[in-house]
């Protein structure tokens, strides 16, 4: 497989999860690291050892600003990894995890985010394995990067293949989208508007387990909508099975507040980062029963079922109205950026 | 060309009249009122905002109005129709009826 | 969200789109201008086409103050910004328009200091936290935007900060609508007018139109059911064979505009000779740049600006889309070699620009064989 990226450096597109990154892993990473086609990328890889099937996934936490309303970098490093796991039809088992850190950062910083992973790893029942740190000069970071590796064993009954949905199955979502990309954006301060507005970072463990005991054997793909929001997730799923997903506008649940933000900026909320959510395409069958037991999970009141897939239009996102209209929602391409035209 | 978005007026700024605190649906910001001197809005009001500026007040009267005309629409035809199904026509004919060119491609 | 949501009230759009159906004449074909850019997004955020009857067409006009932008002034505010110390500021439309070099965003990847603000005001408030910076703001707008620079630039020599400065790129409206009637292979039957340029500059500007072109132009919000209201009006009027000025945006637009607004930008600006718009040449009186007043904020009069004009490639047909003669997908570098990733021509740079706007919305639907009904 030839090497088929050809952007002459790297900007920050590249890591926002949209069509750069996608360039990015399928034009340079798959061919020098698989060799010929990798298959469907999913959260996490599912590889044999001695006979035993387990997940394996890493992530790299960067966030500016590293505290924020509702979390915080360390929470998000361990639920990250956590729900890539989960949305794989895993559970994480052990994490390990590596620091770099800025000279100059205040150990009060660093304590107050190595607690924080330690409580959410306590949340998920996950155990913190062991770690590396690295130091870099004053300047040449961000206060602290945190990268984690995580291990899972993988959850019975439930098998994770974008290549298995089929026409006519419905695609569900676990709760409002925007919150983390949202409350990130304003927590910057560099747009100075203000908003009642926190992150939803959790495990999502706990409701991709509700939802595999009630609709197991009719669940066909799993994905957790982070950087790029769930038109960049649901454009990937297009595209790796060749089918439309057709998304009904008035189901898919935004806050109000996060409506108002994007509004303002003229953003998409389907493009804005999540880090407690996720999509589930379920069979037809199953789904009335997945979202009854997901409405009724703590943290899964405002599950919604929000489309379906469709033979037309293939590859692609189309979101209808109740009115008759529709919109093609594309991947993100590059950072979400305020606009005012 | 211009995204702009209503917002309530929450607060005049103490000390300066021409920055106000706005709220859209729950997100907050301080915008210049400075290109409304002619007609100030007051708390309670709601402005068009872009880039950071009122533009203008909106009027709850003239959106009120709105609604309605829209409420109407077609009401009045349907109902002359009906008229019509029994024969009353009385369609107005001393206008000229204008037919746009037929646009070719 | 109130004065949003309920423009967007499904019922009543269908409602209002029955009329539109009644009201067009299945022998007639209508060609209307959307002149705003604004109006060109919201037409394919809400799938508009899909509810209206398909003998109305409508043109996509040149209110995209980003679309119409030169390259060489891109490349003129970025040489600005190499000097030492120079801040780059500008609207987050700016940051992925390609200049000679690359965008504002690959300029900043390569070291440069460039932020995204919201506001001009924002840009004035970075120069004060950096005193011993130079913060030069990218401006670019019509008659929307214009007067919030204006007044930013007022503030800014009122408080005396001298740090700071403006990159004039401000047009206006009405001689580019000038430009596009002018033009021989233009065929319109009438305008949906540009509503927030209209709180500013109000509705007498396009009196001209009515009277001189005899037609019909409704100044039109920017939601659903404004935008299907305003096809209304054009369709009565048209069936009255009357040719008016009509304002659809009651709400928002006064009949006369704003008189402070226009007072600002009197203030600061004063009319250019004649300005390059992309796709569509030189147009005299077309644009702002800051009066000698205000020189010392004035970045063009404070730095030297290479001032090169860049054309455009020849292959892209900006012009033709943007007089309406060709749609978006008859360009032939359409989807291939220009996407709004990689964007050539001026009207897939920015999400207003109809070409970018087509390709993120429409472009696959064209493919569709049937789209079934949603239950």
């Amino acid at each position: 497989m030839p090497i088929r990226f050809r952007d002459p450096q790297i900007e920050m597109a590249h890591g926002a999860g949209g069509k750069a990154s996608r360039r990015l892993v399928e034009g340079l990473f798959a061919p020098l690291f698989f060799g010929g086609a990798p298959g469907p990328l999913g959260d996490a890889a599912h590889v044999d050892i001695n006979g035993t099937r387990v997940a394996i996934t890493t992530d790299s936490f960067v966030v500016k600003p590293p505290s924020f309303p509702g979390g915080s970098i360390g929470e998000l490093a361990v639920n990250g990894t956590v729900n890539d796991l989960a949305v794989s039809g895993a559970k994480a088992e052990a994490l390990v995890v590596t620091f770099v850190l800025e000279a100059g950062l205040p150990t009060a910083v660093l304590e107050a985010e190595v607690r924080a992973m330690a409580k959410a790893a306590r949340e998920a029942g996950v155990r913190i394995a062991g770690g590396d740190t690295k130091v870099v000069e004053h300047d040449k970071a961000d206060q602290m990067y945190i990268t984690t590796t995580g291990i899972g064993r993988l959850l019975h009954g439930v098998t994770i293949d974008p290549r298995s949905v089929r026409i006519g199955d419905k695609i569900l979502l676990s709760g409002p989208i925007g919150d983390h990309g949202i409350t990130i954006l304003l927590a910057r301060g560099e747009l100075d508007f203000e908003a009642d507005l926190r992150s939803d970072t959790r495990s999502v463990l706990p409701l991709v387990e509700t939802l595999i005991r009630t609709a197991g054997p009719g669940i066909r793909w799993m994905r957790d909508p982070t950087r790029g929001g769930a038109a960049t997730a649901l454009n990937e799923l297009a595209r790796d099975c060749g089918l439309g997903m057709v998304l009904f506008e008035e189901q898919i649940p935004v806050r109000n507040t996060v409506r108002g933000a994007c509004e303002l900026l003229g953003l998409d909320p389907l493009h804005i980062a999540n880090e407690g959510q996720f999509l589930a395409v379920v069979s037809p069958e199953y789904a009335d029963a997945a979202i009854n037991a997901l409405s009724l999970a703590p943290g899964g009141s405002e599950a919604r079922m929000i489309g379906e897939v469709r033979e037309q239009p293939a590859d692609t996102v189309l979101v209808t109205a109740l009115y008759g209209g529709s919109r093609i929602v594309d991947m993100l391409v590059g950072d979400p950026l305020p606009r005012i035209c | 060309m211009c995204l702009a978005i209503p917002g309530q007026i929450v607060e005049i700024s103490s000390g300066n009249s021409d920055s106000a605190l706005v709220d859209v649906v729950g997100v907050r910001r301080t915008i210049d009122l400075g290109l409304l001197q002619d007609d100030r809005p007051s708390p309670g009001d709601w402005v068009l905002i872009h880039v950071g500026f009122a533009m203008s007040k909106i009027s709850e009267q003239d959106a009120a109005e709105q609604m309605s005309t829209l409420r109407m629409l077609g009401e009045i035809d349907g109902a002359m129709q009906e008229v019509q199904g029994y024969g009353l026509d009385d369609v107005d004919e001393t206008k000229p009826r204008l037919s746009p060119k037929a646009g070719s491609a | 969200m109130r004065f949003v949501d309920e423009f967007r009230e499904p019922e009543l759009i269908s409602k209002t789109a029955e009329e539109i159906r009644r009201l067009a004449d299945t022998n007639c074909s209508y060609r209307m201008m959307e002149v705003c850019g604004g109006h060109t997004h919201a037409i394919y955020r809400f799938g508009l086409k899909d509810i209206l009857p398909e003998n109305i067409e409508l043109i996509h006009g040149p209110g995209c103050p980003v679309c119409v932008l030169p390259m060489g002034r891109i490349d003129d505010g970025l040489a600005i910004a190499q000097q030492p110390d120079v801040i780059f500021a500008a609207f987050g439309d700016m940051m992925r328009v390609p200049g000679t070099h690359g965008s504002p965003l690959e300029h900043k990847a390569r070291g440069m200091d460039v932020r995204i603000v919201y506001s001009p005001s924002d840009a004035l408030k970075l120069a004060r936290l950096n005193p011993d910076r130079h913060v030069m703001f990218f401006a670019i707008g019509f008659e929307t935007t214009a007067p919030s620079t204006a007044l930013t630039m007022i503030r800014a020599r009122a408080e005396g900060i001298r740090n700071f400065s403006v990159f004039c790129n401000h047009v206006t409206i009405i001689p580019a609508i000038r430009a596009i009637l002018d033009s021989p292979d233009m065929r319109l039957h009438a305008f949906i007018g540009p509503g927030h340029v209209s709180t500013v500059i109000g509705c007498r500007p396009y009196e001209w139109i009515a009277l001189n072109e005899r037609k019909p132009i409704v100044v039109s919000g920017f939601e659903p059911l404004d935008m299907l209201q305003s096809v209304v009006m054009l369709l009565r009027q048209l069936k009255a064979g009357e040719a008016k000025v009509e304002n659809q945006y009651k709400r928002v637009v006064p009949w006369e505009g704003n008189r402070a607004a226009l007072k600002a930008m009197g203030e600061v600006f004063q009319l250019r000779p004649y300005f390059e718009w992309r796709g569509l040449g030189f147009i005299s009186q077309s644009a702002l740049r800051v009066n000698d007043k205000y020189a010392a904020w004035d970045a063009e009069q404070r730095f030297a600006v290479p001032g090169i004009r860049v054309t455009d490639p020849k292959a892209a047909q900006c012009g033709e889309v943007l007089k309406g003669v060709l749609k978006p997908h008859q360009c032939k570098l359409f989807g291939r070699e220009c996407t709004p990733e990689h964007p050539i021509g001026a009207l897939m740079v920015s999400s207003e620009g109809s070409c970018a706007a087509y390709h993120n919305y429409e472009h696959r639907k064209a493919a569709m064989v049937s789209l079934a009904p949603i239950a």
